[in-house]
């Protein structure tokens, strides 16, 4: 190795890094802290797309509050406390739509090539990727956070539920963030795969009980509004930041998590290695 | 160091590759020359283990392309067509990513980072994010993230296509200094300038198939004789200076009188120059130019697949692309 100042080493004095070595548990760690790095940097460094991205949820948070909230009769009577869980949760889950966008521009630019043809940990691209718009997600949240407060909304519950409430809303939108994944790999354009990945959260979103009470739904609608995602995530995020009982919605919302994570991990990793 | 035998690739009712050898001795380039749409790009991610093949098998540095994928990677440096590097991130950030990825410590990431961005001149451009860079910049970086591992086997996918030709010659240059210090290369061209002047032997491929595969001279070769070509100054002496040349070639003078060129077969090389020269002063004939013309690969090209290499494939089956000229080096 002392031929510094040269790229390449002829075959008969190989580098050690040219040694092939087994993809190992600590490797596979280090390659998605890398991959991570790299789409936090490219967040950090796009500060226009931060800031409109953050505007939409603001909008919704005025619009609701102020505009068709006083229209809605909440059940306990403070519109903030019933609108704000379900704006975390949609936060969090519109987030996750620039997974799908930035993995078919990935696609597209080349790069997903360059790094499948790297000695690296397959899954890291999909890890690195829904691991830093998880990152992302908690900034946003902390913002709606601070808007809600703005606006009326309180935290009634205990500092453990409380957290606990927000921490349920980071898993939802970390596990929309395989959905957005799939998405993304299957349609592979940066254009679709932005309206292809919210065009099934329009009707999760808002035939829920994220923005109004199920109760005032048709009956066929209330049927898909009790027991869909959103709605007992929502209801479970409620229950654990303004108190009162929580296992009913809790089990649900972390069965619903768990099951959305298995499949779309498992559809997003199989489209991975197609792509 | 690269092997390959009867590599098929199937994309629904297209056969991208049918059957194509390829081999690759250690510290040698091999252009793989053809059109777009011959499927080069399909046996270099084959290769580059982006894609399985449907059959056949291949393997690079002794390790399999399916079995030894993993093994396999670390040998190899793949630049694309397409400059696959990261635009937010700054041109030395993408190249200690790629370090990362090839898990080299901290230290080492940082130093071959240097190193490669001084090496392909871009070590004032290194802190700059790669969306400020020129086209000739980025395909530098690109290649440079292949070189980050220090891999024995390079393998370019046209790694010149849309520059411009001073971008072009400089990018030769760092690839024939790779070269020189040993790594093996595997390129995809459609230039034929660009496999003529990198590559020691070139494998012709179109419609899935090797058709013709040899030395650049050999190529050429198998075209025939070198070309006397006469300009004539007086577009009126043409007559004159083909019939005083005819005896000279080997078949009969042809005449282009929008160019004043009368060109004929020879085997005679420069001597038959000198001659055609004194009998052409002898006659008055004043000449704007006279020389020898090789065969250029283009007409290597045209010969063997019925079109120029820079032109899409036509429809048509690779039989009769097959002409009498490949038989010493058809496979």
């Amino acid at each position: 190795m002392t031929t510094a100042g040269t790229g390449a080493l002829p075959a008969s004095s190989l580098a050690p890094a040219a040694t092939p070595r087994p993809v190992t548990f600590s490797v596979a760690v280090r390659d998605v802290a890398g991959i991570t790095g790299r789409n936090l940097r490219r967040i950090v460094r796009t500060p226009q797309l931060m800031l409109f991205s953050s505007v939409q949820p603001v909008m919704f948070v005025l619009l609701f509050r102020y505009v068709f909230g006083g229209a809605i009769h909440a059940p306990n009577g403070n519109y903030a406390d019933y609108l704000m869980p379900g704006i975390f949760v949609q936060t969090a889950l519109f987030g996750g739509a620039s997974t799908s966008v930035g993995l078919a521009q990935d696609l597209g630019g080349g790069i997903i090539d360059r790094f499948r043809s790297l000695p690296m940990a397959r899954s890291a691209v999909l890890a690195g990727r829904t691991i830093a718009d998880l990152v992302r997600n908690l900034g946003v949240v902390v913002l709606m956070v601070v808007v809600g407060l703005l606006v009326g909304f309180r935290f009634h519950g205990s500092v453990v539920t409380d957290i606990g409430g927000l921490l349920l809303v980071l898993a939802m939108g970390y596990a929309f963030s395989w959905v957005f994944a799939a998405v993304g790999l299957a349609v592979k354009d940066p254009e679709t795969a932005q309206v292809a990945g919210f065009l099934p959260l329009f009707p999760l979103i808002f035939a829920s009980s994220a923005f109004v009470p199920v109760s005032t739904m048709p009956a066929w609608l209330r049927d898909f509004a009790d027991v869909q995602p959103v709605s007992v995530t929502v209801d479970a995020v409620r229950a654990l930041v303004e108190g009162g009982p929580v296992e009913h919605w809790l089990w649900q919302s972390l069965v619903w998590i768990a099951g959305i994570l298995v499949v779309f991990f498992v559809l997003a990793v199989r489209l991975y290695r197609k792509a | 160091m690269i092997e390959a035998s009867g590599i098929t690739k199937r994309f629904g009712s297209t056969l991208a590759l049918d059957g194509v050898d390829l081999s690759v001795g250690a510290g040698t380039v091999v252009g793989l020359l053809g059109p777009n749409g011959a499927g080069k790009t399909t046996l270099v991610r084959i290769l580059a283990t982006l894609l399985p093949p449907d059959g056949g098998r291949a393997s690079v540095a002794g390790f399999d392309v399916v079995r030894d994928a993993v093994s396999l990677r670390s040998m190899i440096g793949l630049a694309g067509q397409f400059a696959a590097v990261d635009e937010i991130l700054t041109g030395r950030e993408n190249l200690e990513l790629v370090g990362l990825l090839y898990h080299l410590g901290k230290k080492e990431r940082r130093r071959r980072a240097q190193e490669v961005l001084e090496r392909l001149t871009l070590a004032d451009a290194g802190d700059r994010q790669v969306r400020t860079y020129s086209g000739g910049m980025r395909r530098r970086l690109d290649l440079g993230a292949s070189l980050v591992g220090r891999p024995p086997v390079l393998i370019l996918d046209e790694p010149t296509t849309g520059l411009d030709p001073a971008t072009r010659i400089d990018l030769w240059q760092f690839i024939a200094d790779l070269v020189a210090e040993g790594t093996t290369l595997l390129l995809t061209t459609q230039y034929l300038e660009e496999a003529d002047r990198l590559a020691d032997r070139i494998v012709v491929i179109d419609h899935g198939h090797v058709i013709a595969e040899g030395t650049s001279a050999e190529l050429k070769a198998t075209l025939g004789r070198d070309l006397l070509e006469v300009t004539v100054t007086d577009a009126d002496r043409l007559g004159d200076a083909a019939r005083l040349v005819a005896d000279l070639g080997h078949a009969d003078p042809v005449l282009d009188p929008a160019k004043r060129l009368v060109s004929v077969a020879s085997g005679g090389g420069a001597a038959t120059v000198v001659e055609a020269a004194r009998r052409l002063a002898e006659a008055g004939v004043s000449l704007d130019d006279i020389g020898l013309r090789r065969p250029s690969l283009d007409d290597v090209f045209l010969t063997l697949t019925g079109h120029g290499a820079g032109d899409e494939a036509p429809p048509t089956g690779p039989g009769e692309l097959v002409l009498g000229a490949t038989e010493g080096s058809y496979r």
